[in-house]
């Protein structure tokens, strides 16, 4: 029988967001099972979380949400970084995994109640007949021209269709900014960690971002307190791209040209990791209004700016000391420290 | 003493939780969330000065009316080739009442390399109706915008101060939501500081612009210094008493009669305030 605490199933465990989220979990007593799925074995240290090997499109999903009653799914393996994954990887990640994500939690008998789905500002687009604020409620203006923009945005919409079939399931998804973080690795700080920063000639977009640990906060906060929706997640205030280089001490260097920059990146796609969604980003920019998931009571640790500077003084210090050492995970040795009676543990 | 004044003072009095603290925010320039660099705008300013006391020679009419503190959407009639009026406009009013000025204009601005970066550094926003609500009702700005569009840019000499459709009532819809009034100012001077004689569909259409002109500045010019080389017409704007709607702000829609029919009310005081300006005036350039 299940007991009186929270029961939490996390997709994308080896995921940075994944892994995160368990860890931020672990420290919450209220919560009494962590379960963590992915395809590959987690890349973070966690205490209590168990892990699930499941293939891409969890098509094992069904029965473990059965079996382990999970009444929270933290859906945050969506792929938003397109060059992390090749095209049809990404689709059988965001959107078969997702239908079967949600046709197990819609299924009868499920003890799902709460659903967190991690998405991007991506599915705004970026373009000239943009608003320079997107409102949840306001849709693209810009063509859907990348795959990930594309299978972000069949996800949404199974979503909708999943909020409006199973009202008694609490759904919110929040839309995550431009992520830099000391931890992480995104097109962005990449461009940011080159020695001149490249731009586009003669653009200077306006760009907004949010700090990893926000992002990790923000899930916690609309599912502790159960908050349904649409939320935007981003730091106050929007920067130009020169001063995000300015900030990391780089200059930027205009060396893609402003007309035709898609197409000569795409003959040159296995060199760059420049996909079409950033470019349009390093272009006109975007801007996202988050004051709908501020009035529900979240603060930021950090702005725009200060995401940035955040970055920079981490991106200085790995550029001394090096990276930290890459946590692995080896099946034999979580098994003995949780399970073994040779370990010592303290009674609760 | 009241019933209820006297059960007030009962209640404990709670301590008031203290404001959260304001983010840092390390900024290196001052552009803001619009693209506007006040730093910037002041360099434009001091370049343009000149341009405006010694070659336009521009002279304000009611600058009273315009509010120094509080949002408020400034119209005004366009016109020239390449519209003369914008600068001259926001130059005046950031100079006379120490006041940002905000100009809506089309989304082309921003597709275009290098001019949309600068034109958005000296204050264009792109002419999206939630960009105007938010600087108008929340940033309290003063926002200028040209409801004409390039249909008043585009007109032929011939057709000079003739005002053509105020769009769809657009800008009137915007300043109801946002509660803020609508100013009037009537542009005389623009016109003449660079005609259209003639222009090509054709070569607009290659080029993806809205117009291709040919004008008198470019006969003079050449087709290059044409484009740059106004010529020194005196500009006079009037500003035109206030038009306030009495209604609550932030609703979902408002009455598109109602709207229509204050758009055509605030074209039509424009088109007055010109021909009473025209018909005072004696000469193009000396006004």
């Amino acid at each position: 029988m299940a007991g009186p605490g929270r029961r939490v199933l996390v997709t994308g465990l080896s995921t940075f967001w994944g892994g995160r989220v368990a860890q931020a979990l672990e420290q919450d007593p209220s919560v009494e099972v962590i379960v963590g799925l992915d395809t590959e074995e987690p890349t973070v240290e966690l205490d209590r979380t168990e892990y699930v090997k499941a293939d891409q499109s969890y098509s094992i999903l069904n029965r473990l949400v059965k079996a382990t009653r999970v009444d929270t799914i933290l859906h945050t393996f969506l792929v938003v970084d397109s060059t992390r994954s090749s095209g049809r990887a990404l689709h059988e990640i965001n959107v078969i995994g997702t239908m079967n994500l949600l046709a197990a939690a819609g299924a009868p008998g499920s003890t799902v109640r709460n659903l967190v789905v991690k998405s991007s500002t991506l599915v705004y687009g970026a373009g000239h007949r943009d608003p320079y604020w997107f409102r949840e409620d306001m849709s693209r203006t810009s063509r859907v021209g990348t795959r990930v923009e594309r299978s972000l945005l069949e996800v949404e919409d199974y979503l909708s269709d999943f909020a409006d079939d199973n009202p008694h399931v609490t759904v919110s998804l929040l839309r995550f900014a431009n992520v830099l973080g000391p931890d992480i690795r995104t097109p962005l700080s990449r461009l940011l960690d080159l020695p001149l920063v490249p731009a586009i000639g003669g653009f200077d977009p306006l760009l907004q971002f949010v700090e990893e640990n926000d992002v990790v906060r923000a899930i916690l906060h609309v599912m502790d307190r159960g908050i349904p929706g649409i939320f935007n997640v981003a730091g106050d205030g929007r920067l130009p791209w020169s001063e995000c280089a300015a900030l990391c001490g780089r200059r930027i260097l205009p060396i893609l040209p402003p007309f035709g920059a898609e197409r000569l990146l795409a003959a040159f796609d296995r060199f760059t990791e420049l996909p079409p969604e950033v470019l349009s980003l390093l272009r006109y920019g975007r801007g996202v209004d988050n004051s709908r998931l501020t009035s529900t009571g979240f603060r930021y640790t950090c702005t725009s700016a200060g995401t940035v500077e955040a970055y920079a003084k981490a991106a200085r210090l790995r550029r001394i000391v090096g990276e930290s050492p890459a946590y692995r995970w080896e099946r034999d040795v979580e098994t003995f420290f949780r399970n073994s009676s040779a370990v010592v543990r303290d009674e609760p | 003493m009241a019933e209820g004044e006297r059960g007030g003072a009962l209640v404990p009095i709670r301590p008031i939780p203290p404001e959260p603290a304001p983010l840092p925010d390390p900024r290196l320039s001052d552009v803001d969330c619009w693209g506007r660099s006040e730093r910037a705008r002041a360099l434009c300013r001091l370049l343009y000065d000149p341009v405006y006391r010694n070659w336009f020679r521009a002279e304000w009419e009611g600058l009273e009316k315009i509010p120094a503190t509080g949002g408020a959407l400034l119209v005004a009639n366009h016109a020239a080739a390449i519209p003369s009026d914008a600068p001259v406009i926001m130059h005046g009013l950031e100079t006379e009442l120490r006041r940002p000025v905000y100009a809506l204009a089309d989304f082309l601005f921003r597709q275009t390399p290098v001019v949309g970066t600068v034109w958005s550094r000296v204050g264009g926003v792109a002419a999206h109706p939630d960009n105007a609500y938010r600087l108008l009702r929340e940033q309290k700005e003063l926002v200028l915008v040209f409801p004409e569009g390039t249909k008043g840019t585009a007109k032929t000499y011939g057709s000079r101060y003739r005002l053509r459709r105020f769009g769809r009532g657009g800008f009137v819809e915007i300043a109801m939501r946002a509660g803020v009034p609508v100013i009037p100012i009537a542009v005389v001077g623009a016109e003449e500081s660079m005609p259209t004689l003639w222009k090509s569909p054709a070569l607009a259409r290659l080029l993806g612009l809205p117009y291709f002109p040919v004008t008198a500045n470019m006969l003079v010019l050449g087709p290059v210094l044409g484009l740059l080389g106004y010529f020194p017409a005196k500009f006079k704007l009037r500003v035109l008493d206030p038009v306030h709607f009495d209604v609550p702000p932030d609703q979902e829609r408002y009455s598109k009669s109602r709207v229509m029919e204050e758009a055509e009310g605030i074209r039509v005081a424009i088109q007055e305030a010109l021909h009473d300006m025209l018909r005072d005036r004696q000469s193009v350039w000396r006004g």
